[in-house]
């Protein structure tokens, strides 16, 4: 793969209206492909001294957050600033939408600053969607609700590809509460279109039915390459909830520990860990552990998407590099 | 707007239960069919020319939302009688989930003077079976039955309690009228957004289970037949409840039902754009759902099509997927959307379609039935098969355009309604 050789005249508008990553639905394996080897070329910019690109000087990038966020607002914040691009963060606690403005005023009301992208992270499902609806802006999903997180599913992707240098054929297991993760929907359909295999593990009322191969048996991860833990919410043992009788329970039978990790998996995690209820603090901290790798891979995968948004694309970096 | 004296001259005269299917002339005196024939002498009378067109017994629709009182800025009273006489419909049953609801007689009463005077077309109210909606207490059925409720329901949720349900069944035998229930097991719906199988799963929304339904029309087919009453089962959308409805009918059980133009037309793939216009309760199923309530509408076990009507303002369906209400407006596009995604590809014939969307509901509910003879007061539509027309928002009669088929183009389109012998719809 060459060098990057990106500089801002490249940039020109979209040729056919406006492009938006909502859903890895959207994504065909071809633009995975481009983003990761995209997000490659970026890897490398991060290792020089200076790690300041001018690519998307005078565009304006809108951090829109109702839900807190730690790694994907951050990291999102820091892929504009390394492209140069100006950026702006709301969050809904102390913005308007803390008296009742509705979604679509939000939008409307963003829109006219004109800015080139939205990311837009809000606890309903359709909430991205509806958004792209309303503004001229690329947007793009930063989790809506149960629904979807497509950056989250690109990085992880990154992540397995520079730990197993392939993704073709890949076993994923991904344990824990399917059912109520973003995470999980991104990433099942992120590892088909790549030709990775897909198990979910976990209590069987976590288990959305017909999203992928599904197994209630801890066992079954012991062939998978890597063991995706999901976070494990409180919330699922309220009353009226009851999916699992307690996070005790919970642990004990689903929980990750080194016991349950054989020599050569690996292991990741979307974060925010709960160390001791999902994933044991020994696993979480040993060399089979690509939770780090995950966050770095989460800042150059998000340059790529921002980068891909606003260009037409191909990106002119040789995508040389096989996700297979 | 006084009765009609006119003449509809060469349409196809078409109302399926009076065995008529011909290119007729009728005439009307003073909103009375007066003659019926090849050949009708004008008398003077205005002349309307409906070679190519469809003269059919107008639509009776027993679920409408009106939303008054309490949501006028959705739908007036005037404004869901105009938007169910331009959609070919001579009567329409309102559903009592208003603020306040239904469940008194005196508000029966006023709403009653009210429809008379500020609609176009004959509305009928359907009173609360329970104060309040509540489900605790009986409503005074037999005091609202004397002021004139056209039957009883709580659509909009149901009757969770069996004893209380049952207990209105057997008081309900002093009023004779039509006790019509909405299906739906709470503990089994709540949070549910969508059908509960792939779609659902595929998308992050809580699912909302065919068993949610199924599970209550077992119970209230089996307290139909326990207390010997009708039960009138609303807007079916699951192919366990069409199994159910079946048995139930098959031991004799007085049970009817109704399925809606959405669930017959659609499935829950139509849900992955998200459009908040496509969120209904009950949600859209499988195909195998849909099917199952197609076949049960061709052979009768489904004796009614009902829109559902339900009217939400734009700040309130303006919202992502999951933040928005349940409920799509259909009085203006029912017929067109049956017959063009129905009736056209050959999967039902006309004439069951226009069979269920009159004389079924009428019978169901006790109505005089819209027909096609001499001496009866007419009560008809005439439709044009071949017009091609696109649903835009801001053609609607109704005050809210929350409708599933926004944008796109349908086939068949209502040209004349004649409500109680008055002309109440014309294109």
């Amino acid at each position: 793969m060459s060098d990057l050789r990106v500089v801002s005249g490249d940039l020109r508008p979209p040729a056919f209206g406006k492009r938006d990553l909502l859903s890895i639905a959207d994504l065909t394996r071809v633009d995975v492909e481009r983003l990761l080897a995209t997000a490659g070329s970026f890897a490398r910019s991060q290792e020089r001294d200076t790690k300041k690109l001018p690519t998307l000087r005078g565009r304006l990038v809108l951090n829109v957050f109702y839900e807190s966020s730690t790694r994907t607002s951050s990291s999102f914040e820091l892929a504009a600033k390394r492209l140069s691009a100006d950026t702006m963060t709301l969050k809904a606690a102390g913005s308007s939408v803390d008296k009742g403005e509705s979604l679509k005023d939000t939008a409307l009301t963003l829109a006219a600053y004109e800015p080139d992208v939205v990311i837009l992270r809000h606890p309903q499902v359709g909430a991205a969607a509806f958004f792209a609806r309303l503004t001229e802006a690329c947007v793009v999903n930063a989790g809506d609700g149960k629904h979807q997180h497509p950056t989250q599913a690109l990085l992880d992707l990154y992540t397995m590809r520079e730990a197993f240098g392939r993704l073709h054929g890949l076993q994923v297991a991904i344990v824990g509460d399917a059912a109520h993760s973003r995470v999980a929907r991104s990433l099942v359909q992120a590892l088909r279109l790549v030709g990775a295999e897909a198990i979910l593990v976990g209590p069987p009322t976590l288990l959305p039915p017909g999203l992928a191969p599904a197994s209630h048996e801890i066992d079954a991860i012991a062939d998978a390459d890597v063991v995706y833990v999901l976070l494990m919410q409180r919330e699922r043992m309220l009353d009226g909830a009851n999916f699992v009788p307690s996070l005790r329970e919970y642990t004990a039978r689903w929980g990750i520990t080194p016991e349950r990790i054989r020599e050569g998996q690996r292991v990741m995690h979307p974060g925010p860990m709960n160390r001791g209820v999902e994933i044991d603090a020994r696993v979480a901290d040993s060399d089979a552990a690509l939770v780090v790798d995950q966050v770095r891979a989460g800042l150059i995968v998000r340059m790529a998407v921002l980068y891909d948004l606003l260009t037409t694309g191909p990106v002119a970096v040789e995508t040389t590099v096989e996700v297979a | 707007m006084g009765a009609a004296s006119l003449v509809i001259r060469g349409a196809r005269v078409l109302d399926p239960v009076e065995r008529i299917d011909s290119v007729f002339d009728v005439r009307l005196d003073d909103g009375v069919i007066s003659q019926l024939g090849e050949t009708v002498d004008a008398n003077g009378h205005r002349v309307i020319e409906a070679a190519g067109r469809i003269l059919a017994p107008a639509f009776i629709d027993p679920h409408v939302h009106l939303r008054t009182p309490g949501r006028e800025d959705e739908e007036t009273l005037a404004t869901g009688a105009a938007a169910a006489a331009a959609g070919g419909y001579c009567a329409i049953l309102a559903i009592p989930n208003t603020d306040p609801v239904v469940d008194d007689a005196e508000l029966l009463r006023s709403l009653r003077v009210r429809a008379a005077e500020e609609a176009c077309i004959p509305i009928g109210f359907l009173a609360a079976i329970t104060k309040g909606q509540d489900g605790a207490e009986l409503s005074e059925l037999a005091a609202l039955a004397d002021a004139g409720a056209a039957g009883f329901t709580d659509d909009g949720r149901p009757v969770a309690s069996a004893g209380l349900m049952r207990r209105a069944l057997q008081y309900n035998a002093v009023t004779g009228k039509t006790i019509a229930v909405h299906c739906e097991e709470p503990s089994l719906t709540r949070g549910g957004h969508a059908h509960a199988g792939p779609v659902a799963a595929e998308l992050g929304l809580g699912g909302w289970p065919s068993l949610g339904e199924s599970l209550m029309v077992a119970r209230d087919v089996d307290l139909a037949l326990d207390t010997g009453q009708h039960i009138h089962l609303m807007h079916l959308s699951a192919r366990e409840s069409v199994d159910h409805l079946r048995r139930a009918r098959a031991a004799d059980a007085r049970v009817t039902a109704e399925a809606t133009p959405h669930h017959l037309c659609l499935t829950d793939d139509a849900i992955r754009t998200l459009d908040p216009n496509m969120k209904m309760n009950p949600p859209l199923r499988t195909a195998e759902d849909r099917a199952a309530l197609i076949e049960a509408v061709r052979d009768g076990t489904i004796a009614a099509i009902a829109t559902d009507h339900a009217p939400h303002s734009p700040e309130e369906k303006d919202v992502p997927f999951e933040a928005a209400p349940f409920g799509v407006t259909g009085l203006e596009t029912a017929f067109a959307a049956l017959y063009t995604y129905l009736v056209e590809p050959g999967v039902l014939a006309l004439e069951t379609v226009l069979e269920r969307l009159s004389a079924g509901p009428a019978a169901i509910f006790g109505l005089e039935r819209p027909r096609i003879a001499v001496d009866a007061p007419a009560n008809l539509t005439l439709i044009d098969p071949t017009a091609s027309w696109r649903v835009k928002a801001e053609r609607f009669r109704s005050r809210s355009s929350n409708s599933w088929l926004l944008g796109r183009r349908l086939h068949g389109h209502i040209a004349l309604t004649i409500a109680a012998g008055r002309v109440v719809h014309e294109l």
